[in-house]
This record gives structure tokens, sequence and C-alpha cells, in this order.
């Protein structure tokens, strides 16, 4: 609507510019006017009869005025004293220049119209050139298409030609040398037959001269023998005759090996082919159980056939090898070829529609590539471990050149041991200065032993001889005395409950105490008997008991001895 | 190893007899005949000229010595050094002397290949073979010594004549479709001969003893042909060295090509073994390349310690471009041997500075002979790598 009303507007300033304002009253007149006969001329407007009446002069009056005077024409009345006056001048002059208005309009639309048709047929005008022109541009095209399709076959040809040119200079080339390389030899050997020719020339020339030939001159001692040893016959026919013979002999004889080997080679091949068609024909026979019913029997009934027929020409072939059992065999032979592909195609595309179909079977395949290629990379892995520890060792035995090195890395090795080895050492001496403690402690106690236990001997001593001497009537003195002894023999007494050392020598000694009358001497440091005692208290076996006991029971006697 | 003092020699004729005995030796004129063993000196003959060709008999009861320049043949006899024998070709010329296989004829070819005279040391027969052929190998006679083959050119065509060795009879004349007959060989077995055309045409026609063509073998046209040929021992196989550096077997059975080998300037095959000379006294300089196939100098014996060792591959075999505008240019396999137990074929390509290769009858060793050392390669037995088609 709003572009009708622009177009309205525009048509509107093209007129308003040539000063006409033909539509508002055209549509004015055609909305406000009833359809009336048309005349002649069809530009001619309605009555006006319609438009104006007795009741409205003074309003269609006013419009006019409006109408006219918007369009530049002086008024038709003027306003006067007793209402709106026709100026008829005016009116005359108003209708005179709408008149000359509307055949200026009638001119233009005429133009116009002219101008229309004009470029009507200018337009077609121009689309018939340019349909025209695109057909052209389509053929020159085609034209264009065409001509560059032959240009490129020329170039193709051109360069087939180029390298057809291009062989046959070398061609040329090659001849060419090839007739230089003859003519040098052609030309060599002109030369030396001429040269020959020369010399059979001057020779011919010095034997002409020479007159006095040299006959040919054959001077032998003796003859010899043949080196066969057998005489040498006479040239007869039959020696000839037996010369032909040999060499036919003799060719014969070449024949006749060459025609054995030749049997040999065809006698193997034909088993090596018989060998064939018996394994083709097993491979076959057994799968036939497994094909389709149809085939099934076809197959075993010509392979049964065929069977009988390979036996029969087998038995013939090898009895006549005559041309017929060759073709049976090799026509069978084929034939089973022929059989055994197609079965195998059978089967390939058999196994391949099988995969297709069935995923299960696929994933089996899928996994059991898989596994195979984790198993190669283990392996792999495992290769390049052991790679890599080979060259490890190999540097470690290479390497050490120096000797400092060398014995650095030995001590490395040994680093680990020796610390362990120092440890061990370590704990050793602890244990053997522990052991040195103890030891030194049993020794002091077995000292503090043995004098204690002279201590007690001599108590017992002093006790026995108290109680021998108190077996007199002189006893009372000794009482106080024998009290001490009690108590240290008492004491020694619990002392002996300790497993210290032999009862056996103590007795002994009581008894040597018993007939010795002397005391025990006061403690002195302790002698090498008393620490023979005391190193029996540690290992006994190292030093053997008898010995001691002599010893200690000389040394005891000693001691009493010295007592006394 | 110990080594005899030296001794004096000429034109390096030096030769064991065959049957392992003696050996005799050139010094100009004299014939010096020695024990192998003790190397003492057995007999010493006397020559009317300087003496360049020695040949013993087959036997080794005769010793031929040839001064072509005088036109002389003096044989020597073994048995009885006071037995002589004397031919004198004349005005006509000697150019080459040859015992026969059976060690009781010579045969002399005369001054530009005139004839071919046959004497006889056990008769007065005198046998003349005319137009005889001059080419690489114009005479071969079967192993056996039962059969000759002669090349022979008459009116500009080839021809090629079996005499039987035991009376010279003339067995067969046939002429050959080669342009130019360079050589005829007879296979081991004496059953086939090949002939072979010059080097401007590459092909082998292979004949049998009673003269059929057999069959014809051309691996190329044009470019330069064969160089060499070797039967191997077994008559199986023949070898074919040609200018372009190739060697090609073909199998007697069908005379077709079975393989073909190369000689490359690097080598890359993991199969081979390379073994490089490397020389630990400085003495001549550069190291030399020797390997199975290509050759070169030998190891001096006596000064220089050196060494073989192994090289990686791949390994660039030294190479000099022969000079290509001379006549019969120093490229191609110029020499093949096979070895006894058909095992190896050794060959020699290019211009290296071997004279010849020899194989052990055992087929364990090789000898070198350069021109001035010699080398001894020995196989290892143990580590057999290559068969029969397989040789490199």
């Amino acid at each position: 609507m709003g572009v009708f009303m622009h177009l309205c507007r525009t048509t509107n300033q093209i007129l308003s510019k040539s000063g006409y304002r033909m539509s508002s009253l055209r549509q004015y007149s055609q909305s406000s006017v009833l359809p009336l006969p048309m005349t002649r001329n069809p530009y001619t407007m309605p009555t006006i009869s319609a438009f104006c009446t007795e009741d409205n002069v003074s309003e269609c009056i006013s419009y006019i005025n409006r109408e006219v005077s918007s369009l530049g024409f002086p008024l038709l009345c003027t306003e006067s004293n007793n209402g709106p006056e026709l100026n008829l001048v005016a009116v005359l002059n108003n209708v005179y220049n709408l008149l000359q208005l509307h055949r200026r309009c009638l001119q233009t639309v005429e133009d116009i119209e002219v101008e229309q048709v004009k470029s009507n047929s200018n337009m077609d005008y121009l689309q018939l050139s340019n349909t025209r022109l695109k057909d052209q541009l389509e053929l020159s095209k085609r034209e264009n298409t065409g001509l560059l399709e032959r240009e490129r076959q020329l170039q193709l040809k051109v360069k087939s030609l180029h390298n057809c040119l291009k062989n046959e200079k070398e061609e040329v080339q090659k001849l060419q040398s090839i007739i230089a390389s003859r003519a040098t030899q052609y030309n060599h050997d002109m030369k030396r037959k001429e040269r020959e020719f020369g010399k059979l020339k001057e020779r011919l020339n010095q034997l002409l001269i020479d007159k006095k030939d040299k006959k040919q001159t054959f001077e032998v001692l003796n003859y010899v023998g043949r080196s066969d040893g057998k005489r040498s016959l006479w040239k007869t026919g039959k020696t000839e005759a037996r010369h032909e013979g040999e060499m036919y002999k003799t060719l014969l004889n070449d024949y006749d090996s060459r025609h054995k080997d030749l049997l040999m080679e065809n006698a193997e091949l034909k088993k090596v082919l018989q060998q064939m068609k018996r394994d083709m024909v097993t491979i076959l026979s057994p799968r036939k159980p497994s094909q389709s019913g149809e085939k099934h029997d076809d197959s075993l009934e010509q392979t049964s056939s065929e069977e009988d027929e390979v036996c029969d020409s087998s038995r013939e072939s090898l009895e006549l090898s005559c041309e017929h059992a060759r073709e049976q065999l090799t026509n069978s032979i084929r034939q089973q070829w022929r059989r055994l592909k197609s079965h195998v195609e059978r089967l390939d595309s058999q196994a391949s529609l099988v995969g297709e179909r069935a995923n299960m079977n696929a994933i089996p395949k899928e996994v059991h590539e898989e596994e195979m290629d984790r198993l190669k990379l283990e392996i792999q892995q495992y290769k390049d471990f052991i790679h890599t520890q080979q060259q490890l060792l190999q540097q470690q035995l290479n390497s050490p050149c120096d000797d400092e090195t060398a014995s650095l890395l030995n001590d490395c090795y040994m680093q680990e041991e020796k610390e362990r080895l120092k440890e061990d050492w370590k704990s050793f001496e602890e244990k053997r200065k522990n052991f040195e403690a103890e030891r030194r402690n049993f020794t002091e106690a077995a000292i503090r032993l043995s004098h204690e236990r002279k201590a007690f001997e001599e108590d017992r001593a002093t006790w026995l001889k108290h109680q021998f001497l108190n077996l007199t009537p002189f006893g009372d003195q000794m009482k106080p005395q024998m009290s001490k002894s009690q108590s240290a023999l008492s004491g020694w007494a619990e002392s002996e409950v300790r497993p210290m050392s032999t009862p056996a020598k103590l007795n002994k000694s009581l008894s040597h105490t018993a007939f010795s009358t002397s005391r025990a001497s006061p403690a002195k440091t302790p002698s090498t008997a008393d620490l023979y005692r005391t190193h029996r208290l540690i290992p006994e076996k190292r030093y053997p008991t008898h010995d001691l006991d002599i010893h200690n029971r000389s040394k005891l006697q000693s001691i009493h001895i010295h007592g006394r | 190893m110990n080594f005899s003092e030296v001794f004096k020699q000429s034109n390096q004729l030096c030769r064991v007899s065959p049957d392992g005995k003696y050996l005799a030796t050139c010094v100009q004129y004299r014939l010096v005949v020695r024990d192998v063993n003790t190397l003492q000196i057995l007999h010493l003959y006397t020559c009317l000229d300087q003496i360049v060709h020695m040949e013993w008999s087959s036997d080794s009861l005769f010793i031929l010595c040839a001064m072509y320049k005088r036109g002389l043949v003096q044989v020597w006899s073994l048995e009885q050094p006071d037995w002589y024998c004397k031919i004198d070709e004349g005005s006509i010329g000697l150019v080459s002397s040859r015992w026969s296989p059976d060690g009781r004829h010579i045969l002399n070819t005369t001054e530009f290949h005139l004839r071919v005279t046959v004497w006889s040391l056990c008769t007065k027969a005198v046998s003349y073979i005319k137009y005889p052929k001059a080419c690489q190998k114009g005479i071969d006679f079967s192993r056996d010594g039962c059969y000759m083959a002669l090349a022979e050119r008459r009116d500009c065509r080839d021809y090629v004549s079996v005499f039987v060795c035991d009376d010279w009879h003339l067995l067969r004349h046939f002429e050959t479709e080669t342009q130019d007959l360079a050589g005829v060989e007879w296979s081991p077995n004496g059953c086939v001969l090949a002939v072979w055309d010059s080097c401007l045409e590459y092909k082998v026609l292979l004949y049998s003893l009673d003269g059929r063509l057999l069959s014809t073998f051309s691996a190329y046209e044009w470019s330069l042909g064969i160089k060499s040929l070797a039967w191997s021992p077994s008559s199986q196989f023949l070898a074919i060295g040609s200018y372009d550096g190739k060697v090609r077997i073909l199998n007697h059975i069908t005379w077709k090509k079975v393989t073909e080998f190369d000689h490359p300037a690097s080598i890359n095959n993991t199969k081979a073994v390379v073994y490089k000379e490397v020389e630990r006294k400085p003495v001549v300089g550069s190291a030399d390349l020797s390997i199975q196939q290509h050759i070169t100098m030998g190891s001096t014996l006596f000064n220089t310690q050196s060494k073989y060792e192994i090289c990686p591959l791949p390994v660039q075999v030294p190479v000099v471009k022969p000079d290509l505008d001379r006549a019969n240019p120093k490229v191609g396999v110029s020499s093949m041997a096979f070895s006894s137990d058909n095992r190896y074929l050794a060959t020699k390509n290019g211009g290296f500075q071997v004279q010849s290769v020899t194989w052990h009858c055992s087929g364990d060793s090789l000898i070198l002979l350069g021109k001035e050392q010699l080398c001894l390669c020995y196989m290892e037995v143990g580590e057999e790598e290559e068969e029969d088609d397989d040789v490199k």
C-alpha cells in the first residue's frame, strides 16, 4: 500500500513537474461520475452535469477555484458583495487553459506512447540480438574448445613425433657407429689382404727371378712305427666304406645315448605328471562329500570315470608311448588342474563369505591377531632387554683398560663384601673381647676359688689337726680355732655344691692333707698349677686330666712339703 | 712353495710332455729336455735355426721344432737321441707346423696358405690339401683324434673338409653358409662341428659329423659378432662370446639359447662374490680387481704379499673405454673356459690383461696368465651356490 501511495505520489510529482495533475482529476471524475457513453475521442471527459447541480454551485465554484488556483490559472470567480460571482472571462480563460492543458497532455501521452512503442521495438530488437549473440557466443565457445582439443592432440602428436625422432636419431647413430666399425674392419681386412697380396707378388717375382726352385725335402733316419702299432692299410674302396661306417657308427652312438637320456627324462617327467595327477585326484575326492548335492554326484561320477580313464591311459602310456596316450595324459592332467583350480576358488569364495557373514568367525581372528601382535611386541621387548644386557656385559668385559680403573672397579665390587666382612670382624672382635673378659672373670673366679679351697684345706687341715690333737686331752685349747675352721669348712661345704673341680681330686688332696700335718701356706700369687686348674674350668678337653692330676698332685705335694 | 733356479728360454717355448715326465724348453736354437722331477737335463738337441715353435707329440716320444724363416721342421726322438728328421719346405715357405693327434704326422702350412702338407713319419706318403683358409682357427682335430676339420676357401666361398686322420681320407666336403668363415671347432664328443663367421656377422652354424647342417644361430645383426667360442666338456652347452660383452649359451638338443650372461660395469647380483686384490706393498701402485669373472693382473709370486678380500656389493669394475675406431677392438668376450666338471665358466671381457684362462682338470682351480704375472684361483668346494644353468 505504501508503495502504491509512493507510486502515486511519484506520478503526481512527475505530472506536477510539467504542471499537470491529471490523475487526481481523473480519479475524482471517475469516482464521482456515472459511466457515460464514450464518444469517438476516448479521452473526452464525461459531462460536468453530474458534478455540478443547482444546489452545489457555490461549492463547485469554490472547488473549481481551488483546483484552478492550484494549477496556476486565474480564479474563476471573485468574491463580491452578493456572493461568489462567476467571472466569465476567467471561466473562459480557464476553460481555454484547461483545453490547452488537455491537448498538451494528450500530446505527451501520444509522445509517451510513441516512445513506449519505440522502446518496445528497441527491446525486442535488443532481445533478438541478445539471443543471436548468445548463440554466437555458444558457437564460438564450442569452436574454441574444439580448437583447444585439436591443439592438444596436435601437441601430443608433436611429442610422440619428437620421441620417434629421438629414437630414430639414436638408431641412426647406432647404425652409423656400426657402419663405422664395419668400415674399419673392412679396411683393416682389405689392408691385410693387400699386404699379403703384395708379399705374394714379391714372392712370385722372386721365384721367377730365382729359377732354381728349392724343392721340398724330407730326410729321416728311419721310419718309425705307427703309434697304435698296426700297419697302415692301402687306400681302397673298402677302407673308404669302413671310414664311412665308422663315422655313422659314432653318430649313431651319440644319437642313441642322447635318445636314451631323453627317454629317461621323459619317463621321469611322465612319472611326475602321474604323481601330480594322483595327488590332484586325491585332493579333490575327499572333499566331495562336503560339497553341495548336485555337484557332489556329478563330480564323483566324473572323478570315478576320470580315474578309470586315467588308469587305463596310464597303463597304456607305460606300454606304448604313442602320441595318443601322451595327449590323453596331458588332457586329463589339464582337466584335473582346472577342477582343482575351480575348487580352490570356490573354497576361497566360501571362506570370504563366511568371514563376512559371521562376526563370530571374524572376532577370534581379530583376537588372534591381537594376541599375535601383543606376543610379538613382548618378544621384541625381551629381545631388546637381552640385547642391552649383552651390551652392558660386553662393556663390562671390554672396558677396563687402566689398572687403576680396574682396581677401582674391583674395589667397587668388593666394597660391599668388604664392609660385610668388616662388620663381621667387628662382631667377632667384640665377641672375642667378651670371651676374654669372661675368661678373665673365670680365671679370677677360679683363682678365688683356689684361694678359698686352699683356705678351706688349710682349715680342714687345721681342723683335722685339731681333731687329731683333740683326741688328746689338750683339745680345749684348740676349740676357738676349730670354730673358725668349722665355719670355713661349712662355708666350703656350701661352695662344694658348685660343680667346680673334680671331687675325686679333692678327696685325694684331702687324703693327702690327712697325712700331712702342715698348714696351708698363706695365699700367694696364683701359681701355674692354679692357673692350670682354672684353665681346666674352661675347655677341659684341651688338657688331659691325667697329666694335670699328676702335675697337681706333685704340686700339691710340693706345696704341702713347702707348707711343712 | 719352493722354487727352482731360473732357466733360460726363448720365445716362451716351454712345454711339459703330455705324460708329464719331461719338460722341454727352447733356448735360441737349442732344445733342452729335462726330467720334470729332478730338472736334470736329459737330452740336448741343436736345431739349424732359432726355434719358433715347439710341440710334443701326443705320445711324448717326439718333439717337433719349427723354424719358420728357414722353412724347416726338425723332429727329435726321446727314445733314440740319434734319430733325426728334417723337413725342408723349400721355397714354398712355412707359416705353421703342428702334429697330428696320432703323433706320427706333421701338418705344415705353407706361406700364403697355399696348401697344407701332411708328412708322415711312418710311411713315405705325403698328402697335400689345397686352399686352406687363413683364419682364426682353420684346423681342428676332434678330441678322440679320429677326424680333422679344415676350413677352405675357393671361389669366394667357404667350405669345410672333414678328413679321417687315419689315412687322411677326405670324408666329407661341404659348403658353409658363412660370409667369411672364422673358425671351426669340434664338440668334445666329436659329433658336432661348430662353424662361426667373422666378426662382421654374428652367425654360428652347427654341422653334424656327416656334414648335415643341424642348426644356425644368430643373436643380432650388423654389430660386431662372435669373438670366442667354447664347448662345455660334456658337449651339452656351447658358449658364444661376442663383441657386445655377452656370453650366450646354447643347448645341444634344440640349439637354442638357454641363457645369456652379461658383463656389467657394476656388479649387483647378490650371488656374485667379488674378490679384490689388495697389495700390501705399493709396488705397482694400483689395487686391482680380481673377480671370478673379470680378471686382471694376478699377484706376483715373489715380490709383493697381496691378499684378496671380498668386496661388498655393488662393485664398480674399472673399465677402460677402448678405442673403437680400430679394427678388432678390445671389447667383447675374448676368452672363455669351462671347468672340466661342467660347473663353471670363466670368461674374460674387455681389455683386461689376461693372456689365457685355464682350468685345472679337477675343476677346482683356475690359472690366469697375464703378461708378467699369473694367478691361481681356488674355488671353494663347500660353498656351492651355482648350478649348471646359472653359472657365472
